[in-house]
Parts: C-alpha cells; sequence; structure tokens
C-alpha cells in the first residue's frame, strides 16, 4: 500500500525537518504535524545561548514562519497525542480528535529529568528545555545573582556562560570529575574548566545537590551531597533528558532507552518510525550499538532518511556522522564522530593555546571522533574524513611530526596523479 | 525589496526581502529548496551555502574568518561562495541575484 497520509507526532527539529524533507523530496499526499507546545515549531539550540543573551529575539526563534505551513501543505495541529490505536492506524489527541495515518513518525523528542530534592518545587529552580523556560530565567540574570547550575554538561555550562557575561555569580555542581565527562575526552574538559574559570565561574566536581532551602518561596541556598551550603538566588539544572517513549510503549512498541527502532529507523510496527531524541537506534559508527543521541544534526538527518524512505528513494539504513556543537562565551566547541569509549587520544596543535583545541580519539586505532574548539574548518574536514570511505589517520599517523588533518582528507580525495 | 534565487535545477525564485534578517532566514521564510540552514544560522554547518552574484560583492562583504574556515572545507566551493546566515540584508542588497549551492 502506498504512503498517502504521514502523521508527525512531535514538532521539534526532528518532526518539523520530517514534513520538510517530505514536501522537498516531492512527496504529494497529507502531513499532519502534531505540536504539543504552543506556537510556531522552534529551533531549541539559541535557547541557551544567543537567546539568552538576547541576541536573538523571539521572532527568529521559530523553523520556519507561519505561511510556510500553509505553502508546503502541513497541517498544523496544537494538541497532544495520548495513544495510538496500531489496528486502525489512529493516533488520539488529548482533544479527542483522531487522526487517520498510513504512516505514523514518532518525533516525540525528550523531556528533562527533574531535580527531585526537597525544596526543587520553588519558582526559581528552573530546568533548561523550552523558550518558555528561558523566557523565565531570562530576567532572573541580572548582575550580582547568585546561581547555582547543576549538571555540567552542554547545556549547564552553556548557561553558565551567559550567567557569567551577565554579571552574575555562578557555581557549577556535577557528580562527575570533570565538565562535559559524557561528551568530550578529558583535555577539552579541562579546557573549558579553565576557561570558565577565567569568566569568574566556579565548580564543585563529584557533588550533587541534597536539598534547596527556601524562605518564603525563594531560593536561599543549596545543600550539596559533601555538606556544603551555596548560597543561592537561582538554581539551574542540565542534568540529563528522558525520552518521551511513553506513547510508544502504551501502543505496545518495543521500547528500552527510548523508541527502539531498526537500522532503516522503523520501530517493531513497519508503519511506525521514530527518529530524534526519542529514538533508540543501531548507530553504525559505534558497531551498530544500540544508540539514543540528542542533537540537531541526529534529529534532522534522522529525519531526511525517514522521508527518503516514505517516497520509496533510500534502500541503505540510516548512517548520518554525528556531529554536535556548542558556544560557551567566546568558544565554539565542535565535535565530529562520537567518542564514546575511546582509548588514546591525540593533542594537535593550535595557533592560539587559549582559545583553540584540536584533539583526537581513536578506539583502538580507529579514528572515532574529532574534538575542535574555534577551528570549524578542521571540523569541517573532520567530517568530511570522517563520512567517507576512505582511509581514516591511525594514532601514529596523527603522532607524526608535522601530521595536518586538512591535508590528509585532501590527499586522499585528490591523489597527487593529477600533478 | 527583493532577492533573486537561481534554484539548483537553474529555475529562478524572485521572493521579498526585509532588511534586519539574514540571507539564509530570507531563504527559509520562502522555503528555498537546498537552503536547509539546520544549525540555525551558528555558522556551524555550510548547510545555507549560496553563490553570490559577481555584481554585489561589494555590498555583501566579507567573509567572516569562522565562514572562511568552514568554506575551505566544504563542497563545491568557489571564489563566490558564501555562508548565506554570514550576510545581513540591507537597503543595498535590493535586486542581488544569488545561486542555491549543490552541497
Amino acid at each position: 500500500m502506498s504512503v498517502e497520509t504521514v502523521v508527525i507526532v512531535g514538532a521539534g527539529q526532528a518532526g518539523y525537518q520530517t514534513a520538510a524533507s517530505l514536501r522537498q523530496k516531492g512527496f504529494t499526499g497529507t502531513i499532519t504535524l502534531v505540536n504539543g507546545e504552543a506556537g510556531l515549531p522552534y529551533q531549541r539550540p539559541p535557547l541557551s545561548k544567543a537567546y539568552l543573551l538576547g541576541k536573538l529575539d523571539a521572532s527568529r526563534l521559530p523553523l520556519r514562519q507561519g505561511s510556510w505551513y500553509t505553502d508546503q501543505r502541513v497541517e498544523l495541529i496544537h494538541d497532544e497525542a495520548v495513544s495510538v490505536d496500531r489496528h486502525d492506524g489512529v493516533v488520539v489527541l488529548r482533544s479527542g480528535t483522531r487522526l487517520r495515518y498510513d504512516h505514523l513518525v514518532l518525533a516525540t523528542g525528550a523531556r528533562n529529568r527533574t531535580l527531585e530534592i526537597p525544596g526543587s518545587d520553588v519558582p526559581e529552580v528552573i530546568g533548561m528545555r523550552s523558550q518558555a523556560d528561558a523566557d523565565r530565567l531570562a530576567p532572573l540574570v541580572v548582575p550580582g545573582t547568585r546561581v547555582v547550575v547543576v549538571g555540567a554538561g552542554f547545556i549547564g555550562l552553556e548557561f553558565a556562560s551567559v550567567a557569567a557575561h551577565r554579571g552574575a555569580s555562578v557555581h557549577v555542581l556535577d557528580l562527575a570529575d570533570r565538565p562535559m565527562a559524557r561528551a568530550v575526552s578529558e583535555p577539552v574538559s579541562r579546557f573549558f574548566q579553565d576557561r570558565h574559570q577565567s569568566w569568574g565561574v566556579t565548580f564543585g566536581f563529584g557533588e550533587g545537590v541534597t536539598r534547596i532551602k527556601e524562605t518564603e518561596g525563594h531560593v536561599t541556598a543549596v545543600v550539596t551531597t559533601t555538606g556544603r551550603v551555596l548560597p543561592a538566588d537561582l538554581v539551574v539544572y542540565g542534568i540529563g533528558v528522558l525520552p518521551n517513549a511513553e506513547i510508544a510503549r502504551e501502543a505496545g512498541l518495543r521500547v528500552d532507552n527510548g523508541i527502539v527502532v531498526n537500522a532503516d529507523l522503523l520501530t517493531s510496527d513497519p508503519d511506525i518510525s521514530a527518529i530524534g531524541d526519542a529514538a533508540c537506534f543501531p548507530c553504525a559508527q559505534l558497531g551498530y550499538a544500540p544508540t539514543r543521541l540528542e542533537s540537531v544534526q541526529n534529529a534532522a538527518d534522522q529525519a531526511r532518511h525517514v522521508a527518503a524512505r516514505l517516497i520509496g528513494a533510500t534502500a541503505d539504513g540510516y548512517g548520518g556522522l554525528a556531529w554536535f556543537w556548542s558556544d560557551q562565551g567566546d568558544l565554539k566547541l565542535q565535535i565530529a564522530g562520537l567518542a564514546d569509549g575511546y582509548e588514546d587520544i591525540v593533542e594537535l596543535p593550535v595557533a592560539d593555546e587559549d582559545t583553540q583545541k584540536f584533539v583526537l580519539c581513536f578506539r583502538g586505532d580507529e579514528l572515532a571522533s574529532v574534538e575542535t574548539v574555534n577551528l570549524p574548518g578542521e571540523h569541517m574536514s573532520a567530517r568530511r574524513l570522517l563520512s567517507g570511505a576512505s582511509a581514516l589517520p591511525t594514532p601514529s599517523d596523527a603522532r607524526s611530526p608535522g601530521f595536518d588533518l586538512t591535508a590528509w582528507g585532501r590527499a586522499i580525495r585528490e591523489p597527487a596523479s593529477t600533478a | 525589496m527583493k532577492v533573486t534565487f537561481i534554484l539548483q535545477d537553474q529555475t529562478a525564485r524572485v521572493v521579498d526581502a526585509e532588511p534586519g534578517w539574514s540571507l539564509m532566514e530570507v531563504a527559509v521564510n520562502n522555503s528555498i529548496p537546498g537552503i536547509d540552514a539546520d544549525c540555525g544560522g551558528a555558522a556551524a554547518c555550510a548547510t545555507c551555502h549560496v553563490y553570490v552574484d559577481s555584481q554585489w560583492d561589494e555590498q555583501t562583504g566579507e567573509r567572516t574568518p569562522l565562514e572562511q574556515a568552514m568554506l575551505d572545507n566544504s563542497f563545491e566551493v568557489r571564489d563566490n561562495s558564501r555562508l548565506s546566515c554570514q550576510i545581513d540584508v540591507t537597503e543595498d542588497l535590493d535586486g542581488m541575484v544569488v545561486e542555491v549551492a549543490d552541497s
């Protein structure tokens, strides 16, 4: 049966991109995009960066303007999907509306893990996820505000850099022993720690939060797992996310660290795909280990893959190269590939050691990821290199004097025989 | 004011542009195919690559260092390549023509 009606649940980056790519590839059937949030689908990355700094106003957050949805015949519904009737091929919405589908794309995203400790229900304890969260935070971050950031991941550190630059005093806590421990290699962690400290941010590692003290509904202090009492006016947490997989589980689909999909991003029901933050997929770069990634790249590339499959234009499984970025102060961190389980690293020389960093991570002899700071060109060449089928440098190649990653990639692409 | 995008199939699309937005935003607001702009204008992804018609070189200004580094390592780069997220639309650009890159 050919697919005439596609319903997409979730209107974040993944859901939006599915609709956009379907139309771009010539799909002429019905597309319905179910948006559980108010307003137009919008970009999340700027929320903890430019938007919070006031450099990007709200009118620029939407992924596309309202007219786009009309022009592209994408029906945007503001409602919440509550269940899936797989037998009849119907998504049921909170309002009672029933949407029939030929194919269903679950792009339900993730929600913040919350601080479940005494005092965390005070209004000045805020997790960063939505535009509404950023709007609540912005007026609270003023010179002199004492902020405790719980979690030294991308979001926590992005927020910390913004708050420090806006004159707040910022203390960051994390149970791990270094910042961004799950995402980057140790030298890059230490580099960011140093830079944040130069902006006045202080850190407590191996330290979590046990209690938030309040007076008359306002935060006064944070009590840590090591017994310290940190005076605070504001607590911002970024301690990971939980995939929104309940609707899939209740529909009888396989769920294990997200909605489980195969290499083609199909769930255990061939009429239902799952993509983006909510999906757990066999990751080609990690030997097809079940993997769930939280990134714009992953959301957008998986959306394109599903759109191509739905119009019958793809044969291979999903194999998009993972890449990430994070803007903190004057530092642009970019990661190509996945460092998971790296065993060896090679640091390459940079022109300015205060603002740049260049680290290759290896699993065995295999180049797993390339981490750069303020080296966008090197990041792009790393992406080209890791996306291609060509020979990758080994640790000993990378350690040889004068090794140049960009030149390596170029030599592979343009063999010297052209001379 | 108007901007013309030459699409990858060589057809032209003339769209209204408003000063204050980036050329990338003008493109996405007008559903120009080939301008994906995954990173939303952070100069992190190179999916908003265009070729600026030589007549409009001066008005669009120089590549930023970040943009230069991205373009040095992108696909199908020409002398007139720009990342459209790094071009601010001003009145001076009324009538300009850009071609959407095939990358």
